[in-house]
């Protein structure tokens, strides 16, 4: 067939095997899925490590620092914990909705990995498209919440689906936009290729998306400051009120699993995922994915929450039209001095970036007030 | 210093507004006849230089052979305060009109006076228990209610 | 109805109930919010779950053994209470109280004061979905404030320290130089807290112009204390109506204009700053002496009735006491400040968002304890 003569024929730019992997394409794909899989895993529970115990210290207490040494086991207990209760199903709930759900919230955070370069050539599948695959795959998602939600026949769960459907829905295009600044750059959509066109890291060279990106990002993933689809306060938990058990925890590592997808696409997008001096590369990729994930930790600490209408105003009065803005700019500099010295464009970047925020700010309005009822 | 008023003195006044409505003007308290209550309530809100706008509060004593409403009101412009008295006789049913009209604060305050006490407030908006449930027996505050 | 523009959705209000047990409910209290999507049109309070019969347990107990019910009454400000039932009894008695006394219980009164203020900035942050954070930090110097009160009397929650005619014991010698080291650190926090958060754009979004509370609506419902103060109304009673001593002692009262939850917030926190001061000159100045006025150990008063109020944190907290000269009060009334500063509650919510009713319900700052009783 032609996908197997395509497979084994190595003269194709696309390699979804590389020539010399041996045992050719069935094995890489199952070394590459238990990667994967143990990598998610891990790093999940390392996030959450991470999480806790970086915001216990930011809040000026300890974190969890009981089980193993330095709390190291806690994602453990916690998995222990959570795999051992009771699976609770409300009554008028939908079942077979209710059942789904979580499965279809966490499989697409899974599969973004799928596309991210660990090392040069090392992913399962380097496709020619992978970061439209990313910003597809991570849209399904939102589909399980809002079954979640709905399934739990519950008006807080609703509540905080609707508002999550809305949020995501708003964001996907400053996220976009702020990626084809970057796809511009580089000249290409595959990962691995824009990873190797980062001589100079893009977060210097396109300072203003990496701040959409990592603001529409965190609004993406229900991270603080935009965690209002689980406002604790409020909605006592949102979507997942509902849910007890394995179910809660697989919403809880959909949390986490997006995060660090999150972060990983942040890496390889602007911080030229896996390149650096001395260290192997795959140990350049996590220590990057961490910062960036602490990063995302230390604003959830230091924030409150924005409310609904705030977030979609954000969303589109003010992310939009810079995103928009941003992606003229890096159009017509790449257009007009495609040779320029990197540092002026660097320098000129950052001070379009500085003044543009700043601008914006004074003419935005966040939200509206009171409505008459 | 917030000043308690001499209560001769409003007695005096309120006597030729509403003749007939003041039943005792004790040292520290003035005692109306509930009729005129909602009246005299209104006439010290509005009057100059008494002006009492801000309801301290709103309680009831149960005197065995009748209950006592007390009101305490106090004037935030001329910093003066005066405690106001009305008596209900009627063990069974007893009635006293709301001032929820004139001072929201005492929305609250009647309703927690009725059900623990069964005094019935008139013209109250949302006249129903607070605390108890619908149903129960009694009124726990008085002087008569058994376990 | 929901209408945009010329497009008109049929919706429907749904009733969602905020029930007693709620992440942010500051205790056992029931909101029914009807709520139109997000907007909210309409809430009814359900109370009595903490209903304890207090003011009937007031006619079994001796008068010195009510005090430790008053503990109860709003038991995040237990010496506030207590003081406010001892100077109801004293003036129904006739009690004149030692001088050493009173300056001690203006020192327990205001580090009252700024230990509830604490936890109500803390709880009303944390609302607004600041994470815990300045919760932690703010709870960490109310932590130095109950190892204060824990070596005057004992106890960290309910103190039942004040007495009729004084205060149960004498405070030791520690008690002084503990106190002025604590005063050395306070104003450094609330310098750090102010930093952090006086200018948060999110913070400020929030609650800048939320759940406005008119003047004459906080006069006419009989509100008081910072809720009151934030809309304008200049009214404290430690100056309009002074008790204990606080004549004699220079302080200021922070006012706000508008009346929204950013007023209320800064209108606390200034309170804080003057607590220190009232603390700083109470300090230098206490005499020696006797600490509690020579009173039978059952106080039989005089028939009559009297009726005292104080500053408490919350606002006016006031006891209406009628004695028949046995040894048990004839009736017991408690002003309860929280339930009368919740009846504007239903008119400052209309109109705002389910996120504004938790942070505007958050701002009045309430306890339970005192609204049940």
């Amino acid at each position: 067939m032609a996908i197997v003569d395509s497979m084994n024929n190595t003269r194709l730019p696309m390699q979804v095997t590389p020539a010399d992997w041996p045992g050719g394409y069935w094995w890489h794909w199952l070394f590459f899925t238990v990667i994967l899989i143990v990598f998610v895993l891990v790093m999940v529970m390392g996030a959450i490590y991470i999480e806790r115990r970086g915001l216990g210290r930011m809040q000026s207490r300890l974190g969890p620092n009981r089980v193993g040494p330095f709390g190291l086991l806690q994602p453990v207990a916690d998995a222990i914990k959570v795999l051992l209760k009771e699976n609770i199903v409300p009554n008028s709930a939908d079942k077979v909705v209710h059942w789904l759900a979580p499965i279809i919230a966490f499989v697409p955070a899974m599969m973004i990995f799928a596309v991210v370069p660990f090392q040069n050539g090392a992913l399962l599948a380097d496709l020619n498209i992978g970061i439209l695959y990313v910003i597809a795959i991570s849209s399904v998602s939102t589909i399980g919440v809002f079954m979640a939600g709905w399934g739990s026949s519950n008006k807080y769960s609703l509540l905080g689906a609707m508002r999550n459907v809305a949020a995501v829905v708003s964001y996907e295009i400053p996220l976009v936009l702020a990626v084809i600044g970057v796809v511009l750059m580089a000249g290409s959509l595959s990962l691995n290729q824009i990873v190797l066109k980062q001589d100079i890291p893009f977060i210097l060279l396109q300072p203003l998306g990496f701040l959409l990106f990592f603001a529409a990002g965190c609004a993406e993933i229900n991270r603080s400051p935009f965690d209002l689809f689980e406002a604790d306060q409020e909605l006592v938990a949102g979507f997942h009120t509902e849910y007890s058990g394995m179910k809660f925890a697989m919403f809880y590592l959909v949390e986490y699993g997006e995060a660090i997808a999150m972060s990983a696409i942040i890496t390889t997008l602007f911080l030229s995922g896996w390149r650096g001096p001395l260290l192997p590369p795959w140990l350049w990729f996590i220590l990057k994915t961490l910062i960036i994930f602490f990063l995302m930790v230390w604003t959830r600490t230091t924030f409150p929450r924005a409310r609904i209408d705030q977030l979609m105003a954000l969303a589109w009065k003010f992310l939009f039209p810079l995103a928009l803005i941003n992606l003229f700019i890096t159009a017509i500099q790449i257009l007009v001095w495609p040779d320029a010295l990197p540092w002026i464009l660097i320098f000129i970047n950052i001070a379009i970036m500085v003044i543009l925020i700043l601008l914006w700010s004074k003419f935005f309005k966040l939200g509206w007030g009171r409505i008459e009822v | 210093m917030t000043v308690a008023l001499s209560i001769k003195e409003i007695a005096s006044q309120i006597e030729k507004k509403y003749p007939g409505s003041i039943e005792e003007a004790a040292p520290n308290s003035l005692i109306v006849k509930s009729d005129f209550l909602l009246a005299i309530a209104g006439y010290l809100k509005d009057t100059e230089g008494l002006k009492f706008d801000y309801f301290n509060y709103v309680s009831a004593v149960d005197y065995y052979t009748y209950f006592e409403v007390v009101y305490q009101l106090t004037s935030l412009e001329h910093n003066h305060t005066v405690i106001i008295k009305t008596r209900c006789y009627n063990r069974e049913n007893p009635t006293v009109p709301s001032v929820t009209g004139l001072w929201q604060g005492a929305n609250f305050q009647e309703r927690e006076i009725f059900d623990l006490m069964g005094i019935r407030f008139e013209g109250h908006p949302n006249l129903k228990r607070i605390f108890l449930w619908e149903g129960f027996p009694g009124h726990p505050l008085r002087k008569d209610y058994l376990q | 109805m929901t209408t945009t523009g010329e497009i008109t959705f049929k919706t429907e209000p749904f009733v969602l109930n905020f029930g007693p047990v709620h992440p942010s409910t500051h205790g056992v209290y029931r909101m029914r919010a009807t709520l139109d999507g997000e907007v909210v049109l309409d809430i009814e309070p359900v109370f009595g779950y903490l209903h304890r019969g207090i003011e009937k347990l007031a006619e079994e107990r001796t008068y010195t053994g009510f005090i430790p019910l008053t503990d109860r009454l709003d038991y995040i400000s237990p010496m506030s209470n207590n003081l406010g039932y001892c100077l109801a009894v004293e003036k129904l008695a006739g009690i004149k109280v030692p001088e050493r006394a009173e300056y001690i219980r203006v020192i327990m009164a205001e580090l009252q004061r700024l230990a509830n203020h604490c936890i109500a900035v803390g709880s009303f942050l944390s609302d607004c979905g600041a994470m815990f954070t300045p919760f932690m930090y703010m709870f960490r110097e109310r932590e130095k404030i109950l190892d204060l009160f824990d070596m005057v009397c004992g106890g960290r929650l309910t103190y039942n320290y004040m007495r009729i005619g004084g205060v149960s014991q004498d405070i030791p010698d520690e008690f002084l130089p503990a106190l002025q080291k604590f005063m050395g650190t306070m104003p450094g926090m609330i310098e750090e807290w102010e930093n952090l958060l006086k200018q948060n754009e999110i913070l400020l979004a929030r609650t800048k112009g939320v759940g406005i509370l008119p003047r004459e609506m906080a006069i006419n419902c009989g509100i008081s204390g910072p809720v009151a103060r934030g809309s304008g109304v200049k009214w404290d009673l430690r100056k309009a109506d002074p008790y204990c001593i606080y004549d004699r002692f220079e302080f200021d009262i922070p006012t706000g204009e508008v009346g929204d939850c950013y007023d209320r917030y800064r209108v606390r926190v200034e309170e804080m700053k003057q607590s220190l001061r009232i603390i700083k000159q109470a300090m230098e100045k206490v005499p020696s002496g006797p600490v509690r006025a020579e009173v039978p150990h059952l106080i039989r008063p005089p028939a009559g009735e009297a009726y005292a109020h104080i500053e408490a944190p919350k606002g006016e907290l006031g006891f209406y006491i009628v004695s028949d000269s046995s040894i048990a009060p004839y009736r017991c009334h408690v002003r309860p400040t929280s339930l009368i500063n919740l009846t504007a509650l239903r008119e400052m919510v209309k109109g705002w968002k389910v996120a504004d009713l938790i942070a505007i319900f958050g701002s009045i700052d309430i306890t339970m304890g005192e609204v049940d009783r």
